[in-house]
């Protein structure tokens, strides 16, 4: 019997039993966009940008588990407008400031950008005003870019068991927060050497003293378009980006 | 490079608003492609001729965001000019560093800068009424009026400036690929 196949853009995608969408097409060297999913995490379908049409219904392609024969569009247009308007959204809502930041060029959400071409955030900016928290020896938070995808809370909580970060709030006033009585990070058990620490795709979660020493212009997706880096693993360090 | 024969020159007014005019230099980093830009376009208002308001014009460039009373004018005016009106780098995109002001109180600001800044003695705020006034934030300059296209980067390199350009110059849909659209 021949392996169970699903049609991605029309292409034949072989899959083995209990992948999702985003797994088999990251097998195959297909990318789809993403956001909130990460290889070694349980998905949770929350950013949207894997959003793809599935026999015609929209859907999470890391959550959705893939079925034979299934029919699924997902470099199209349609689905490349609705994801740039995702972007843009994330972008006017925190402070996305990339000249000044260090994540700039291994920075997943500007990736995105570069991938579906956007070029203006389009909607109005929020400037939001939130403080930063340098608390710790070796780790800068800057919460103004956090985008809510959870990595660092799943990782705290699912591998390093330490339970150091958490969403607060509901709607536009849901923010990241540290569970410390304080609310700094210097009065958690939180490490260098924590999964935790690397795994921020943005540019919140910064180790210090690294800032720079990779100049701009040679970092990772300044190389190559995240397009073309389907299935490579994540670079280690909080300045890398796990795919 | 010339323009097809019995196609007039196009013209091209260029202006910085806040800005820092990196992206001007950028524009001049096309080196020796502006040989072949000025056979295409004839240049309005813009910091290279020194002309102070810009008349009917094909294109028009907008580095900076909207920091002040008189950027307002100057956007407007381009707005009323130009065909087509072209974002040029990170402030006029997104306000970029002007911007970063913008959760700052403006009377602290000038308070700070002006009177009790470190090393400052007898300051005081600059009233001369010829000074625009500064807006309390710093705005991209879509938020202010309708903008035709935007060119990312802090400053956009002048390989993708040329390319937009040139694109657009020669009648196709401007377009930025890897790696020339970069927001840094």
């Amino acid at each position: 019997m021949n392996a169970p196949s699903l049609f991605l853009d029309g292409l034949p995608v072989p899959f083995s039993a209990g992948q999702t969408i985003m797994e088999a097409a990251t097998v195959a060297g297909i990318f789809i966009p993403h956001l909130c999913h990460h290889p070694e995490f349980k998905p949770q379908g929350s950013c949207k940008l894997c959003t793809v049409k599935a026999n015609g219904r929209y859907v999470s392609a890391c959550t959705m588990p893939a079925k034979d024969g299934m029919e699924v569009e997902n470099n199209s247009p349609d689905l490349n407008d609705k994801r740039r308007t995702l972007l843009q959204m994330l972008f006017v809502e925190g402070n996305h400031f990339c000249p000044s930041c260090e994540k700039s060029g291994n920075c997943l959400l500007q990736a995105l950008a570069y991938e579906l071409e956007m070029l203006t955030p389009h909607f109005t900016q929020f400037y939001p005003d939130r403080p930063v928290d340098a608390s710790h020896p070796d780790v800068l938070l800057d919460f103004n870019r956090c985008i809510l995808c959870e990595l660092c809370v799943r990782a705290s909580r699912d591998v390093d068991h330490k339970n150091v970060f958490a969403l607060s709030g509901r709607g536009i006033g849901k923010h990241l927060i540290v569970n410390a009585e304080s609310g700094r990070l210097a009065d958690t058990g939180f490490s260098l050497a924590d999964k935790a620490a690397h795994v921020c795709p943005v540019g919140v979660i910064l180790e210090k003293r690294q800032g720079f020493l990779q100049p701009i212009g040679c970092r990772r997706y300044d190389l190559q378009p995240i397009g073309m880096q389907v299935g490579r693993p994540p670079a280690t360090g909080s300045n890398g980006q796990g795919s | 490079m010339n323009p097809p024969v019995g196609q007039r020159k196009l013209r091209l007014a260029t202006t910085s608003l806040a800005g820092c005019f990196g992206c001007h230099m950028s524009l001049l980093d096309i080196d020796e492609r502006l040989f072949a830009l000025l056979d295409r376009v004839d240049l309005d208002r813009s910091p290279l001729t020194d002309t102070k308001h810009c008349g009917p014009c094909d294109i028009g460039l907008i580095e900076g965001g909207i920091c002040n009373a008189e950027n307002v004018h100057v956007l407007r005016e381009f707005r009323q000019q130009c065909k087509v009106l072209i974002a040029l780098g990170a402030c006029a995109v997104n306000g970029g560093l002007p911007a970063q002001r913008n959760h700052l109180d403006l009377g602290q600001c000038l308070q700070e800068v002006y009177r009790t800044g470190p090393g400052i003695v007898g300051g005081q705020v600059p009233n001369d009424p010829e000074l625009p006034l500064p807006l309390n934030q710093v705005h991209p300059v879509h938020e202010v009026v309708r903008i035709d296209y935007f060119i990312p980067g802090c400053p956009p390199s002048g390989d993708a400036i040329w390319k937009f350009l040139t694109d657009l110059l020669d009648g196709r849909t401007p377009r930025l690929g890897h790696p020339l659209l970069h927001f840094d």
